[in-house]
């Protein structure tokens, strides 16, 4: 029978530990941004501790592309059945390949994490919004690491030689992952605008494959009729092959490397606000 | 940019002050010029059926989305202008649990933390410290997913306790819940309120108003159609019922009869209701109990038990809008129902 028993006169809330005081504005200074972001992306590494299975594709996908290319392909692609030549031009087209694919589970992973409650935490939160999607992408650059080495490292078995240096094999390493890194910012707001992981699937899919095989990674465009070659020529997907290639193997490097981080930056200058602006006004 | 003052009326401070706020979703008005105060150290129950526009509110008041029109302040702040500032000065604990269901429940606790600027040790200490208090500290190295309903929804209280808030939203915090944990949730909630957290409380829930609330604002449509304290409200709805216990169930008749055998001026209706035990006898005023309670004395009646008993807030709804709660789907009519049984 109690019709009162909420308190009248409450008591001071317990001191414990308070934040530091934000400035005037609330802005948020850099090197909290940057602890912001690393508490994120340990939650980005503990969610794949806990599920595991996430790591799949990035562990399984350069072994069974790597084997089935080589193999597939490879002796129809060099002639005469010589598939160790092909796994030299192969090998650093793939790497360009990779980042494509990663970046494009990230527009679907994006897609069901942002649905969840806790994203409503983040954004009540006096965080810059923009920290949310930056841990996300620190993240998948390491998956993105794991799946290069395992690339790496079958390329080997199948008889991949280094022409140049290791030097120049971490520059194409690096290279790629910086323009991998710029195509997850167009598939997070693929994501971000998207309603289903399934729709973000399938319009990925129809970006992808055209990009993909209308490149240099599997065949030379010098094989392919005209205006074929000019589509593969202004596509940034042949460009990172060419350069990652050449630096592998030995060859001009310059142009193909300058014209990959060109796309690189135009692409994260361009699609990086808008998916910031999206997270932002996603209610 | 400064704090704006709003203490008007010279008591204590409003933490959150909204002015004719309205939201729209297409067609539909979800929020249709809502007016309302938080005072500081106390907890607005704002009530209303599914769909009155009661998360919208609290999604407004927490800056995830912009009103259309209207204004709103949150210690001090303006929710448009100053989103920045508000946002470190409240928690937010939703309908649906917003903690990380992939990570412990410690670990949850520290991202926290470290995302409102503590340091790694403090951040450490806070998490240890939340996990105790909201009895949390066997499952805390468990993944959150593995976690029940209520433990669930008290590791997100906890989350939303990390800042020191000066606001607490809690957006149907038991909606879901089976009736224990639902207790265990209200406990958590009545002893933050006893340490002086101001809390906005939306529920559909009449019981859980009455058990946590000290003002009502009952919305309905997006409007807001009544507002006051809850023992205001329901003194507009009617009169109290005084309950009697006698130490002889068998004399409920007998006690019945003495009363409306002695016609006292304004007392009717009385009741017996052996099932219970009880003598329920309507009143309008202080003085009909006095003299109902001293007529039973005089006649030698033993009394174990009395009390008076308002009219639930159904009731009140009932009497305010002439209708039941506008439901907008057939399973929370169970769940009213459930709780209020």
């Amino acid at each position: 029978m109690s019709t009162a028993t909420t308190a009248e006169a409450p008591t001071k809330a317990p001191t414990g530990i308070r934040p530091p005081v934000m400035d005037a504005d609330g802005r948020i200074g850099p090197r909290a941004n940057l602890r912001h972001i690393g508490a994120l992306v340990r939650r980005n590494a503990l969610q794949i501790k806990q599920d595991p299975e996430s790591m799949f594709d990035a562990v399984f996908m350069p072994i069974i592309f790597t084997l089935l290319f080589v193999y597939v392909f490879g002796g129809a692609v060099s002639g005469k059945g010589n598939q160790g030549e092909y796994v030299n031009y192969l090998i650093p087209g793939l790497m360009a390949m990779q980042g494509l694919n990663i970046a494009m589970a990230v527009g679907t992973g994006i897609n069901d994490d942002f649905k969840k409650g806790v994203m409503d935490r983040f954004r009540t939160m006096p965080i810059a919004r923009s920290s949310v999607l930056i841990a996300k992408i620190v993240v998948e650059i390491g998956r993105m690491m794991v799946a290069t080495s395992i690339l790496l490292i079958m390329g080997f078995i199948l008889g991949l030689s280094i022409h140049t240096s290791v030097l120049e094999l971490l520059a194409a390493v690096g290279l790629s992952l910086v323009f991998g890194a710029s195509l997850m910012w167009i598939f997070i707001l693929l994501g971000l605008t998207m309603k289903t992981a399934q729709a973000v699937q399938g319009v990925a899919m129809l970006v992808l494959m055209p990009l993909q095989f209308g490149s240099s990674i599997f065949a030379k465009p010098t094989t392919m009729p005209g205006w074929l070659q000019t589509f593969t020529d202004y596509n940034p997907l042949s460009n990172l092959a060419d350069a990652a290639r050449n630096l592998v193997n030995g060859g001009p490097v310059a142009h193909s490397a300058l014209m990959t981080m060109g796309w690189a930056v135009a692409i994260t200058a361009i699609t990086a606000p808008l998916a910031v602006a999206k997270f932002r006004k996603r209610t | 940019m400064t704090r704006i003052d709003n203490n008007p009326e010279g008591g204590a401070a409003n933490a959150v002050t909204v002015r004719g706020l309205v939201k729209h979703f297409g067609d539909t008005k979800a929020l249709d010029g809502v007016d309302l105060d938080v005072r500081e150290g106390t907890v607005l129950g704002v009530l209303g059926p599914n769909g009155a526009g009661k998360t919208t509110l609290v999604r407004c008041l927490s800056t995830l989305i912009v009103p259309d029109a209207g204004t709103a302040t949150v210690a001090g702040y303006d929710v448009v202008k100053q989103p920045r500032q508000l946002r470190r000065t409240i928690g937010l604990t939703g309908q649906y649990a917003s903690v990380d269901e992939k990570l412990s429940g410690w670990e949850n606790l520290y991202m926290i933390g470290r995302l409102l600027d503590l340091s790694r040790k403090d951040a450490r200490a806070r998490a240890d410290e939340l996990l105790e208090r909201f009895s949390l500290t066997e499952a805390a190295k468990r993944p959150a997913m593995n976690y029940s309903g209520g433990m669930r929804r008290r590791l997100d209280l906890a989350a939303s306790m990390i800042g020191n808030p000066a606001v607490l939203y809690l957006d149907e915090p038991t909606t879901g819940l089976d009736p224990r944990t639902r207790n265990e949730v209200w406990d958590e909630v009545q002893r933050m309120v006893a340490e002086g957290a101001t809390v906005l409380l939306t529920t559909q829930y009449m019981e859980e108003a009455e058990q946590l609330a000290n003002q009502l604002t009952v919305i309905d449509r997006g409007k807001v159609i009544a507002n006051g304290g809850i023992n205001e409200l329901k003194a507009k709805v009617g009169g109290r019922t005084l309950q009697i216990r006698p130490t002889d169930p068998g004399q409920l008749g007998a006690m019945a009869r003495a009363i409306a055998e002695a016609g006292l001026d304004g007392v009717s209706g009385t009741q017996a209701v052996p099932d219970e035990g009880l003598l329920n006898v309507p009143i309008l005023s202080d003085e009909q109990l006095t003299a109902v309670v001293g007529l039973l004395g005089a006649r030698g009646f033993g009394i174990a038990h009395i009390g008076t008993h308002l009219p639930s807030l159904d009731e009140v709804f009932l009497a305010i809008t002439g209708q039941k709660p506008t439901l907008q789907e057939s399973e929370s009519d169970d769940e009213i129902q459930e709780v209020a049984a």
